[in-house]
């Protein structure tokens, strides 16, 4: 081992010298290249990593990622209307003041009485998840809504014993390759049309491919191309008349306003709680919940930790703790359920923190008003000459879908010509659904003003049509 | 802390604060959003009205209603109610490299010109953070000797999971995805290496250690076949005992025609020592929220780097982050991709404190991170073995890596106090002491894995806690079997947690059962 000079780092104490000596001194070596006498000189790197001299000071580190950093362009700096999986919503100044308290940044794992907030706010979050999708059961997040989908659809498998599932051909490409990867070889996917004139699940190739074979189905409402699906208690009846289960995807900040899919008679309900209080992060933000009703033969098909209220040996002492732990791979490696590891924790006690603030009546409100903003876009963008809303017979909670065939122009065309202006136009799905040529998802949220819906149809109507509307 | 006792006279904070639902009143705000403009209520009227009748929801939800000050006191009262790392000597979380998560790092991760990224804009708009994630990936390759790295997996368990993805679209390539249908594991691999080859259909072997605690190669020798699609291994497993025979295990996998995945979770303390390379290994992942100092954030977010060798690079996860010479950009084109395992591009914020973590250290610093974080542990071996009733099974007389399983066998044969007990016992002088996965192959585990983070001072502290409470075991085993007293809860009943009558994992649910 090549002798390095003395390097003392802020990050390492026990890096000072004559530390390192005394406690050599206390192990009985004379250094700690004896430590490593295990690793046999075949296996050892005798190179050096190729690594930048790094930024010893913290002023220049600060400056040197700064720096990278300034490179980008936010949406906060410019008008954005991205949305497919990732939503800017506000994000109330709490939400992030309790997700960078230390205690709950650096915790991982300890017990429930050193880390009984940490299992409080964790059940709280659940609990609270689990009054706005009105069910009963709700897991400590999962790493975001594929994940999500994909355990909900592995457990509807093992819990009727099937592996063939249906999904609505109208989700999230990106999930879909997910799903695709987790359930291959085990479940089988048979993909449903969705009707291209509304939107919606197209009843009659669900009632061609259902069967008691299939374990069920998967759709998401409001769908990735923004429809809301008001067939859900009649596709959730088709599919139980096999013995199938209705599992249902959602963004859980539309049910302020929206019926929650148990009420339609699904199963399983999954979704992402990016939108409850996690900045974007360049989509660092998502987390998955999965939702059941309180039947031990769902609740033991979670491959998730599940925390649960318990009482202590002093009376009126709330204590928490895993429910039914031996079903997951932790206890047991090769029978448990699935597979269980670090997660997304934070963003769930964030999601809580955002849900206790918004309460019922901020809920409400919040959906109210997102919708009427998308409304009124709505209104205004279909205005625009060549510009046209899909599915516009159906309703819409935050996003829908714009085609710009008739301005022959490509998205793409369009979204360069906005990004001049400082707009990031809506999410080009052009290559993602081969029957939407030239179309584009647009996402209005609570954080955009009149003045901004007013200013994007403008400048997309300049950019088209050359001129006002 | 007196000169003499050494441990604190510790009193976690106890609020007694109730569940929250308990604290709500009626019509109280927490947070007030965005208005309606009154132009735009003129237009579309209440917006509500528009929507299908039977997709309406009848009654707002049943949430929590308190003012905004009453919401932060409560969560403030549940974060001074966990033990973060900040806050303790948190070397008894073994296996989980506790170490310090740098503030700076957090500036970085907080500042609206990283979290105000939509995870869909314009190539041009975000190339600062394409960058860093570009750089992290030559950084990785450098430290693991491997080709590319993608950092979609959200966790090490999602990278266990993609890294059996791209086995199976291997062999699928090859047309023997239906005749190599068993993963090889060993006991004291992570419990996700024999789980997540499960849900991809794997039957799964799990070689025991032998009497010095490594996996047995006659064992392995004797598991490989032509059914064989590959190997997942830790090295050090969670014994701290590094494999020396490790290549031996990649030949005789390889020889077999599977592929070998390292689970490099517990790399700390051989960054620029050993690589996956040296090793012959063909997959390999870190986790960023250990050994690259992200935050655990209680259970997450977290990120799995995945690092493949030239010839998996094709079946990496879509998109790969890639350099032409002037500009970063996000290739989906990738035929034989096993398509995604995560949403959009991995946890992104954990790649930027990753990368900026190295930058703060460079080469010379990353050795002595791993140096010091293998003395470290080296000298808590020294000191616990003097404790009486401590034992580390296996290896005698030899020196560990980043950890070691310890075992309480001793103290429990000789006194009826187990490890669950010392670990409760600990909390009330404020320490975490973990056992270990299952199966307890060493019977009274505890796992101990001190970084590079702790000073030698902070170190003898967790020790003399442990010394107190192995007296207290000897002298007045009840202190310890009725403990944790000065923690913010006491002994908690479990058994309603494993009856489905009893059980609750809402207040919803909770409210049902506790009428009946």
């Amino acid at each position: 081992m090549k002798k390095r000079k003395a390097f003392i780092h802020p990050y390492i104490p026990n890096s000072v010298p004559e530390i390192k000596e005394k406690m050599l001194e206390e192990i009985g070596v004379k250094d700690i290249e004896t430590l490593y006498e295990d690793i046999p000189e075949e296996l050892r790197f005798k190179d050096e990593m190729k690594l930048p001299e790094p930024y010893l000071s913290e002023y220049a580190l600060k400056k040197h990622v700064e720096q990278i950093l300034s490179k980008n362009q936010t949406c906060q700096e410019s008008l954005s209307f991205l949305g497919g999986d990732c939503w800017q919503h506000y994000i109330p100044a709490i939400c992030d003041e309790i997700n960078q308290r230390s205690e709950f940044l650096t915790a991982y794992a300890g017990e429930p009485y050193e880390d009984h907030g940490r299992f409080q706010a964790l059940f709280e979050y659940a609990s609270m998840i689990g009054d706005l999708l009105e069910m009963d059961v709700v897991n400590v997040p999962t790493y975001d809504w594929g994940q999500a989908a994909s355990t909900s659809i592995r457990m509807a498998g093992r819990i009727t014993g099937r592996s063939e599932i249906l999904i609505a051909d109208s989700i999230s490409p990106d999930r879909l390759l997910i799903i695709r990867n987790y359930c291959s070889p085990v479940v089988k996917i048979t993909l449903i049309n969705y009707d291209k004139e509304t939107g919606k699940i197209n009843l009659e190739d669900l009632k061609s491919k259902i069967s008691d074979k299939v374990i069920g189905i998967y759709f998401e409402n409001p769908s990735y191309l923004g429809v809301i699906d008001d067939q859900g208690e009649i596709i959730s009846d088709i599919v139980h008349k096999y013995g199938a289960l209705c599992l249902v995807g959602i963004d859980p900040i539309t049910l302020g306003i929206l019926k929650p899919p148990s009420k339609y008679g699904a199963d399983i309900v999954c979704g992402d709680i990016q939108s409850l209080g996690m900045h974007m992060q360049y989509g660092g933000g998502q987390a998955g919940f999965i939702a059941t009703r309180d039947e031990e033969r769902y609740v033991m098909e979670y491959p998730s930790r599940l925390f649960g209220i318990t009482t202590t040996i002093v009376e009126g002492e709330h204590g928490f703790g895993d429910v039914t732990y031996d079903r997951t791979s932790f206890h047991d490696r090769i029978e448990g359920k699935e597979f269980i590891g670090t997660a997304s924790a934070l963003w769930g006690i964030t999601a809580g923190v955002y849900l206790a603030l918004a309460g019922p009546q901020g809920m409400q409100e919040l959906g109210k008003v997102i919708v009427q903003k998308s409304q009124y876009a709505i209104n205004k963008l279909s205005e625009i000459k060549g510009v046209s809303v899909l599915f516009s017979q159906s309703s819409h909670f935050k996003e829908f879908v714009l085609d710009f065939t008739d301005s022959g122009k490509t998205v793409e065309t369009i979204n360069k010509s906005l990004l001049e202006k400082g707009i990031f136009g809506g999410k080009n799905i052009t290559r993602e659904f081969s029957e939407l040529d030239n179309c584009a998802v647009y996402c209005i949220t609570e954080i955009h003003s009149k003045e901004d819906i007013d200013r994007l149809a403008q400048t997309l109507d300049e950019c088209i049509n050359g001129g006002g509307i | 802390m007196t000169r003499e006792s050494k441990v604190r006279n510790f009193h976690q904070a106890k609020w007694d604060e109730p569940v929250i639902y308990e604290l709500s009143s009626k019509g109280e705000r927490g947070i007030l959003f965005p208005e309606i403009e009154k132009e735009i209520e003129a237009i579309v009227g209440d917006g509500i009205s528009k929507l299908p009748s039977n997709m309406i929801r009848a009654q707002p939800p049943n949430l929590p209603e308190l003012s905004q000050m009453q919401v932060l006191k409560h969560y403030l009262r549940m974060s001074q109610q966990t033990l973060g790392a900040d806050l303790n000597v948190d070397i008894g979380q073994g296996t989980c490299t506790m170490k310090y998560s740098p503030k700076i790092n957090e500036q970085f991760a907080t500042a609206p010109k990283f979290t105000e990224l939509h995870p869909s804009q314009d190539e041009s708009t975000v190339q600062g953070i394409l960058e860093i994630i570009y750089k992290l990936d030559l950084f990785l390759r450098e430290i693991s000797g491997l080709d590319k790295f993608t950092f979609q997996p959200g966790g090490g368990s999602q990278a266990i999971f993609a890294m059996v993805s791209i086995i199976y679209a291997h062999h699928e390539a090859n047309g023997e995805a239906e005749q190599r249908d068993e993963i090889i594991s060993t006991m004291f691999s992570h419990p996700s290496d024999a789980a997540a080859p499960n849900v991809k259909g794997y039957r799964v072997i799990n070689i025991y250690p032998n009497e010095d605690g490594l996996p047995d190669v006659e064992a392995l020798t004797e598991a490989v076949s032509e059914r064989t699609a590959g190997l997942l291994i830790t090295n050090p497993e969670d014994t701290g005992i590094f494999n020396p025979r490790i290549k031996e295990f990649t030949r005789i996998v390889h020889e077999a025609g599977g592929v070998c995945g390292y689970d490099q979770a517990n790399a700390n303390g051989v960054l620029g020592i050993t690589r996956a390379k040296e090793a012959d290994f063909d997959l390999c992942f870190f986790n960023l929220h250990k050994t690259f100092s992200s935050p655990h954030g209680c259970g997450g977010p977290a990120s799995g780097a995945l690092g493949v060798s030239k010839e998996f690079m094709k079946y990496l996860p879509v998109p790969l982050v890639e350099y032409d010479g002037s500009k970063y950009h996000l290739n989906y084109d990738i035929p034989k991709s096993i398509g995604k395992v995560r949403s959009f591009y991995g946890v992104v914020p954990a790649i930027l404190k990753a990368y900026s973590w190295i930058m703060s250290l460079g080469k010379d610093g990353l050795r002595e991170v791993s140096e010091i974080a293998v003395l470290n542990n080296n000298y808590l071996l020294k000191k616990i073995l003097e404790i009486r009733g401590a034992s580390a099974p296996y290896a005698k007389g030899r020196h560990r890596i980043e950890q070691v399983r310890y075992s309480w066998d001793e103290l429990y044969k000789e006194t009826g106090v187990t490890t669950e007990d010392v670990t409760c016992r600990m909390a009330d002088f404020g320490f975490h002491m973990w056992s270990s996965h299952h199966p307890f192959i060493v019977p009274q585990p505890f796992t101990l894995e001190p970084t590079e983070s702790y000073s030698k001072t902070e170190l003898d502290e967790y020790i003399s806690g442990l010394k107190k409470v192995v007296e207290e075991a000897y002298e007045n085993p009840e202190i310890v079997k009725g403990a944790p007293h000065r923690s913010v809860v006491h002994k908690i009943d479990h058994d309603p947690l494993d009856d489905p009558s009893k059980w609750a994992i809402t207040w919803r649910s909770y409210l049902k059962k506790s009428k009946k």
